[in-house]
């Protein structure tokens, strides 16, 4: 499996990573070490197992439709960097 | 321009009716004050964990089942990895390769009369974003993260449709369906219901598929409309100037009616899904489907077919009356308690009813006269108190004053003379006073048997039974 460093830096960029340049050629080879181990797995003959989505083999809990939430507004806000009227402030986004 | 075709495929977004959010025990009611609905697991805080909501499960089963599509047993949920502040995560957690309901069609009855059978690709359960607001605080967007975690199923269509029309005419069927299912309350305002239209063109037999501009949340059944039928122009120009198409996502413009590219969202395309290792896959068993399928309502198809047999309604009627459930209720409610002509009541329901409704811009759960209210006018035209010219009489001043029929007759003094005695002493009073056209209509002048009905009509100020008058002038001017 082949990654260029063009590929790290798109990478990089989609999950919001910022990465100093220098360290580019460790990433590349990591993530093609990650790759290759990848790629062996996949050798193995799967066809007539059925994948799993989860290591637990057991399906999903499901809850009853019920409102159990109160209003933690002010509480959760106080977290947050900027708040005004109620609302979580951001740098304005446009569009 | 007739060398090219239109294909459509629609992308609904319907928010589901639950208390509670998709994966959180947080309300969901539209409205409340900004973040009071939005909880730690709604806000992606660390530790929390998603748990599904069943009621959410069981709509997306009713929904299926009534697309005739397959559920499937075993369906897996993946994270959609996108950055954007109305999205706390990081992802929104959505359905990609195994989604509860495959493959099935929706019956569409199209403007000319045909029906189309459109195909579905599939629905999928995922949770919606919270909203951004860019103007309410200077130089900063505000986020109300109430709808972040509201529950959404995802309605995908095949690329069937060829016109904007028939595209309008299924997602107002789709609209039907849900809102009769009671998954949905359809309201498109408040964003309960949003379309995302995948547009293209290609020469007429030509088998392969053009290249499609997807146009974004349209949240009108007109805007809909005008926006493909935009995107459909600006892309036959394209190619008739020999350009090309590019694969992108467009905004729609009402103010403008055109559709604009949205380049920002480019390059965040690459959404990197994988399953969502917080969920277990979700089983649906076939005891569940069962139980889903005890529980169904009627559905619009299924009503219209009743209608038809029941009320003996043509295929006209009994589709309009069917197009919504509160209509359908309406009418139902108003020949029960009526105890009318199923015939007569549709014509009141379809005619006068709904041309207040149009004229007034009000929808049939607002009319100001109720089922009840109509049926007390529907029994006074059955027993012949009313002409049905009086009756529209009647039913603009029950309009106005909200009063039942037998109060507004008796107010304005409306009832129709139906007593013989009262009406032979009018047309012998109208015979004495027209002696020479008395002789001419004796003489053969059949014509001037309008005369007499208008000077009958004149006196009872409309009131006369037509056709007790009719038969008893035929009789007195004849002589007897």
């Amino acid at each position: 499996m082949a990654l260029t460093e063009k590929d790290i830096t798109k990478i990089a960029h989609l999950a919001r990573l910022e990465i100093v340049e220098a360290d580019i050629p460790v990433y590349t080879n990591n993530l093609i070490n990650l790759l290759n181990l990848i790629a062996e797995m996949n050798a193995v003959d799967t066809n007539n197992i059925e994948p799993m989505a989860h290591p637990l083999d057991k399906p999903q809990r499901l809850r009853p439709d019920v409102i159990s939430e109160q209003n933690l507004r002010d509480y959760f806000q106080k977290n947050a960097p900027l708040a005004e009227a109620g609302l979580y402030l951001v740098p304005k986004v446009i569009e | 321009m007739s060398e090219w075709e239109t294909v459509i495929g629609l992308e609904v977004h319907t928010q589901l009716l639950t208390q509670s959010k998709l994966f959180s025990g947080a309300a969901t009611a539209y409205g409340a004050e900004a973040n009071t609905q939005a909880c730690a697991v709604d806000l992606g805080f660390p530790g929390i964990l998603p748990v599904l909501n069943e009621a959410a499960v069981e709509m997306a089963v009713k929904l299926g089942l009534s697309l005739n599509s397959e559920i499937s047993h075993r369906s897996v949920f993946a994270r959609k990895n996108y950055f954007y502040p109305d999205l706390p995560k990081g992802y929104q957690i959505s359905q990609y390769e195994l989604p509860v309901v495959g493959k099935g069609y929706l019956d569409v009855l199209l403007e000319d009369g045909t029906t189309q059978r459109v195909g579905i690709t599939r629905a999928h359960l995922e949770e919606d974003a919270g909203k951004s607001l860019h103007d309410a605080i200077e130089g900063m967007s505000g986020i109300d993260l109430n709808r972040a975690g509201t529950p959404l199923l995802e309605i995908v269509s095949e690329p069937d449709l060829r016109s904007a029309k028939d595209a309008i005419a299924y997602l107002k069927t789709l609209h039907s369906l849900v809102v009769y299912l009671g998954i949905c309350d359809g309201n498109m305002q408040e964003g309960s219901f949003r379309c995302d239209a995948n547009v293209s063109v290609r020469r007429k037999g030509d088998p392969k598929l053009g290249t499609r501009a997807e146009i974004k949340n349209v949240n009108s059944f007109r805007f809909v409309e005008k926006a493909i039928n935009y995107e459909v122009e600006r892309q036959i120009a394209i190619l008739e100037d020999g350009g090309k198409v590019i694969q992108e996502t467009r905004l729609y413009d009402a103010d403008k009616n055109e559709t604009r590219s949205m380049r920002s969202k480019e390059e965040a395309h690459d959404y990197r899904y994988f399953p969502d290792p917080d969920l277990l896959p979700l089983h649906v068993s076939a005891e569940f489907i069962d139980h889903v399928r005890k529980n169904m309502p009627e559905l619009p198809a299924q009503k219209k077919e009743r209608f038809k047999s029941q009320y003996e309604l043509n295929e006209y009627d009994a589709t309009v009356l069917s197009s919504t459930r509160e209509l359908a209720d309406y009418y139902e409610n108003t020949v029960k308690l009526s105890a009318s002509s199923a015939k007569l009541v549709a014509n009141w329901v379809m005619g006068e009813l709904s041309g207040a409704l149009n004229k007034n811009n009000l929808s049939i759960s607002e009319s100001k006269i109720s089922a009840e209210l109509l049926a007390g006018l529907m029994k006074r035209i059955s027993d012949n108190t009313l002409s049905g010219k009086l009756a529209k009489t009647v039913f603009e001043h029950m309009w106005e004053s909200g009063k039942d029929a037998d109060t507004v007759i008796a107010e304005q003094g409306l009832q129709q003379v139906t007593d013989d005695s009262a009406l032979i002493k009018i047309i012998e009073e109208i015979i004495a006073a027209n002696p020479d056209q008395l002789q001419q209509y004796r003489s053969g002048k059949d014509k001037l048997f309008g005369f007499f009905v208008g000077q009958a009509m004149k006196v009872t100020g409309g009131k006369a039974n037509p056709q007790q008058l009719n038969d008893l002038l035929k009789k007195y001017l004849q002589g007897g």
